[in-house]
């Protein structure tokens, strides 16, 4: 049985596409694009729930904020605390953050500007969903385009944070090392991708969908399949 | 009709313009209709001055299915499928305001390529600005790219690519200037024609504000002192509402319920009632309360002649009005009908019960043509085309090339495609400063094709010698898509002069076309599309910009796989160059930056073997002999080497006696600017297959030296001297920073 996940589309998404293409004709698997507005009813009946990148309401007030409250946020909430696998991608990332699913608060990147290029996401921890196979201190090539994707928690939350391996990956130098120049926004600790304590909510500003075909990288890699392939063996082994 | 009326003194237009709307109407036009008048007369909807011109392009080729006229050009691209492409500037709004005159020129862009039923996949930009050290080009580059960026971003549309060029000339006149294109079904062709009366006309979108209340008669001036009072004609954008336009409107056309559709750019719902009534050969009639207006109290002709962003005009079959609002409710977009389409050949605006316009549509759309005068400009006097410069010595050709790569119009533009999303669509193969062109796949639409996509300007080289110049920049631009592996199909022009009530102005846009039209016709490359942006001059300075065509030539791979960028791969590889070099040095970044001079010949296209060379340089990748290609333009050799060796992070052995030239002189070999030249690099077992390519046609391939393993650029003289040895880390660091140190200042 392929996987079968939804991506919810909301009122300026721009990544639900490319999501459902890399899932879809790259993965194999079931994928529906739902409205908003109509995805609440149908979505217990999936495998995981997707919130794909862009500028929901346009990055209005601050991104991610006004999708975190819409009425699909809700449900979405009450699934991931039974512990339903929840994954956000940039936009999506920033709509968990806002809506409480994950800690910590994304702001405006340290250059001020809106950055795209391609980085190097070293594996934190293989216990989240979206990372279980891969290893851990593994470097994927994944590219990152937003404005506002600085991680940033204070001193007590990232305490928490890394003692109870919720940092998923972190950006680092060509070498895997963690400087400043590898980090790209200016995230605290180079922080890339978080989860949740139970794991299963994971969210990641760098787009997975947009590396996980030789063809659109500039180094021939797909690391960005290993998040997705992540997610099959998340489900294999139950 | 009782309305007021404007008298002939009052109203604004030439003589010859104003005797075809009496003679036509019998009668003083109301105060709306002189304003839709003067807006649908000025140069910028008319093309006056340009419409005598224009038609020295050539504009047939059996991929055509749309050609000039239409919203966006539209090519066959097999497979059931149309590529659709548009270039246009937004010169005016982007020097008073450039966050939203750059942004709002994508939106425009944007939806050109939509209303012809496209989904937009790419964009591509394109500056002109003053010298990169002054604050005020600083500022400018600032905000543009930050309006490109910030609305081509939240679209959702990712960048393909573009240019910029740093000229004094563009001190106040910024040149701004967007491009888009997209992929469709070619059934879903939908046209900008209103062809059954009774058909509902639908305004969806944005309200209707005093933003860009004639923004079209601005762009028709020269910029003054008081253009800052003109900021009301610079329009604001919401790229978060266009997204949702672009689904509603594509979803709209896949559901079938979609008879024409235009969008408002310039003239807003003047241009639309009026060209999809003229196209379809009928008539529309609207009622004008039905719009919704940001301001209470907004002056019909106001309401009629804004340009507020973010609206699109849908013509639909009465039983489909359910339908399609249903689409528009889906996405929560406000919509209003607003009238219908009629058989009477005029477009009747009503408003509170009477009728303020009632013009045949013609009148509108089809105004008289300016007859402007051409002579010889003087300064062209002045050029000396045989001056050289004195041939410098061997041991200061290092601090020639640090030069050169050190300039403005040589680093590298990193600071400015960062800040665009160049992935968003999982389209771009080849992607912003990896190769000429950006290449994008096509996997969406069912099919391993790809689009291969360039802008290219040269204004230096257009002023210099407009002919030539024009001519070349339509090689380069073909070269640019050959070089990754594409063939050149087609082209769309923006032609960026100064006032072309100047003589000597429009002598240089005559010949500038004229160029570009010879040297499209022996490249077989049809011209689908086009716009014209005249009136940049500073009036302050008394300064018009120079001649700055900017074109933008879309090519196609049967195999997006086959397509090649510019760095190159592994050592020990050869490096082939195609063609012969010619001592042609004018208007070359060599001349500009090294002598200061404006003098010497400008490169000239080789019309007789163009086409040839392309043809084989696409061949030869498509065949998989080359690891990688790079077309040589702006620096010449040396510049075309430097970017490979520096994209790759490998270094070059080059001799400077295996080159064909008809010149011994080592600078002239390292930084003419000769067309249809070409640097590729094969590996040792498919050197004889590439070089037996170019033999069959006796176009010139030669083997000038190998790429190295170490990081230095060396480049030896006719007697085997090295005369240039340069890291590849000296070189880079200035190239790479340099730009964003002007920008953000030095870390």
């Amino acid at each position: 049985m392929p996987m079968r996940v939804i991506v919810v589309q909301f009122s300026g998404s721009t990544c639900d596409r490319d999501l459902v293409y890399a899932m879809k004709d790259v993965m194999g698997w079931e994928v529906d694009l739902v409205w908003y507005k109509e995805a609440q009813k149908h979505l217990e009946s999936y495998d995981a729930i997707f919130l794909p990148g862009g500028f929901t309401y346009g990055d209005h007030l601050r991104a991610g904020i006004i999708a975190a409250y819409t009425p699909v946020m809700d449900k979405v909430k009450e699934l991931a605390k039974e512990g339903f696998p929840v994954f956000g991608i940039c936009n999506g990332f920033q709509i968990l953050v806002e809506s409480g699913l994950l800690t910590g608060a994304l702001i405006g990147n340290d250059t001020l500007r809106f950055s795209c290029k391609w980085t190097n996401l070293r594996v934190e921890t293989t216990r989240s969903a979206a990372t279980n196979v891969a290893k851990k201190g593994d470097i994927w090539k994944v590219p990152i385009a937003h404005g506002e994707g600085r991680y940033f928690l204070d001193e007590k939350g990232l305490k928490e944070l890394n003692e109870n391996d919720q940092v998923v990956w972190r950006y680092v130098s060509d070498d895997g090392k963690i400087t400043a120049e590898g980090n790209p926004n200016g995230s605290i600790e180079n922080i890339a991708g978080i989860c949740n304590l139970e794991g299963n909510v994971v969210g990641l500003m760098p787009h997975p969908e947009r590396a996980s075909e030789s063809i659109l990288s500039p180094w021939g890699s797909d690391h960005g399949k290993l998040y997705f392939q992540s997610l099959e063996n998340y489900f294999r082994r139950g | 009709m009782t309305q007021e009326t404007v008298l002939r003194d009052e109203i604004n237009l030439t003589k010859e313009e104003k005797e075809v709307v009496y003679k036509t109407l019998n009668r003083e036009p109301t105060i709306p209709e002189a304003a839709m008048l003067e807006v649908m007369n000025s140069e910028h909807c008319s093309y006056k001055s340009s419409r005598p011109v224009l038609p020295k392009l050539p504009t047939e080729g059996p991929r055509v299915i749309c050609g000039p006229g239409e919203d966006a050009g539209v090519v066959d691209i097999g497979d059931g499928l149309a590529l659709v492409f548009k270039l246009e500037s937004h010169n005016h709004p982007s020097a008073l305001d450039p966050f939203n005159g750059a942004a709002t020129g994508i939106g425009g862009i944007i939806r050109d390529i939509l209303c012809m039923g496209a989904r937009p996949i790419g964009l591509l930009d394109s500056f002109r600005l003053g010298d990169l050290s002054d604050p005020h080009t600083k500022w400018l580059l600032k905000w543009v790219t930050k309006g490109v960026g910030d609305y081509g971003n939240c679209v959702g549309i990712s960048n393909a690519g573009g240019d910029i060029e740093f000229d004094p000339s563009f001190q106040i006149n910024c040149l701004i200037n967007v491009g888009c294109f997209g992929v469709m079904r070619k059934d879903d062709l939908a046209l900008s024609r209103a062809t059954t009366p009774g058909d509902k006309l639908i305004l969806l979108g944005g309200s209707t504000g005093r933003d860009g209340i004639g923004g079209a008669s601005f762009a028709s001036k020269n910029i003054t002192e008081d253009s800052e009072s003109d900021r009301g004609a610079v329009q604001i954008g919401d790229p978060y509402m266009k997204k949702l336009i672009i689904e509603a409107t594509l979803e709209a056309i896949k559901a079938g319920v979609v008879e024409g559709l235009k969008d408002l750019g310039a003239a807003g719902v003047t241009c639309s009632i009026s060209e999809t009534a003229d196209a379809g050969g009928t008539g529309t009639e609207i009622q004008l309360e039905k719009i919704r207006i940001r301001e209470d109290d907004m002056e019909p002709w106001e309401i009629l002649v804004s340009e507020s962003q973010e609206r699109m005009f849908f013509v639909v079959k009465p039983d489909n009005v359910k339908k399609i609002s249903k689409i528009f409710d889906k996405y929560e977009l406000p919509y209003e009908i607003l009238g219908e389409v009629t058989d009477t050949g005029k477009c009747v605006v009503k408003y509170r019960d009477q009728t303020i316009v009632d013009l045949p549509a013609h009148l509108l759309t089809k105004p008289p043509a300016a007859d402007r005068k051409a002579t010889y400009p003087k300064y062209l006097n002045k050029l000396n085309q045989k001056w050289l410069p004195k041939e410098p010595k061997d041991n200061e050709l290092n601090d020639i090339c640090r030069k050169i790569m050190a300039s403005d119009n040589m680093i590298s533009r990193e600071w400015v495609y960062r800040q665009y999303d160049t992935e968003v669509g999982l389209h771009s193969v080849v992607k912003s400063g990896q190769a000429d062109a950006g290449v994008f796949r096509l996997s969406e639409f069912g099919t391993k094709k790809g689009i291969a996509v360039t802008f290219d300007g040269n204004s230096n080289q257009c002023y210099l010698d407009p002919y030539n110049g024009g001519a070349g920049i339509m090689m380069e631009a073909c070269s640019n898509v050959a070089a990754v592996g594409a063939e050149p199909i087609a082209m769309t022009d923006c032609l960026n002069f100064g006032n072309p009530e100047h003589p000597q102005v429009f002598w240089t846009f005559e010949k500038v076309v004229e160029g570009l039209a010879d040297a499209a016709k022996a490249l077989g490359v049809p011209c689908v599309g086009g716009n014209v942006s005249f009136y940049n001059h500073d009036e302050v300075r008394d300064v018009a910009v120079k001649p700055s065509p900017v074109i933008f030539v879309a090519g196609l791979l049967d195999d997006v796989e086959k397509a090649v960028n510019n760095s190159f791969k592994s050592p020990e590889e050869f490096i082939i160059l195609i063609g012969d070099t010619n001592t042609e040095i004018g208007g070359s970044e060599y001349t500009k930056v090294i002598h200061s001079s404006d003098d010497g010949q400008v490169p000239k296209v080789d019309f007789a073997n163009a086409k040839n060379v392309l043809k084989k340089v696409v061949k030869a990748v498509n065949e998989g002999l080359v690891t990688s290609s790079h077309d040589i333009s702006k620096g010449g050799l040396f510049v075309a080497l430097t970017e490979m060796a520096m994209a790759g992070n490998l270094g070059f052995k080059v001799g400077l006696k295996r080159i064909p030239a008809d010149t011994q002189r080592s600078d002239i070999k390292l930084f003419s600017e000769t067309h249809g030249r070409f640097l590729m690099t094969a590996k040792q077992e498919d050197m004889d297959k590439l070089i037996s390519i170019f033999a069959e046609d006796e176009i010139p391939a030669s083997y000038i030296g190998s790429v190295t393993k170490e990081k230095k650029l060396i480049i030896e003289n006719d007697e085997n001297q090295v005369i240039v040895e340069l890291s590849i880390e000296d070189i880079k660091h200035v190239w790479d920073t340099r730009m964003e140190e002007e920008m953000e200042g030095k870390k």
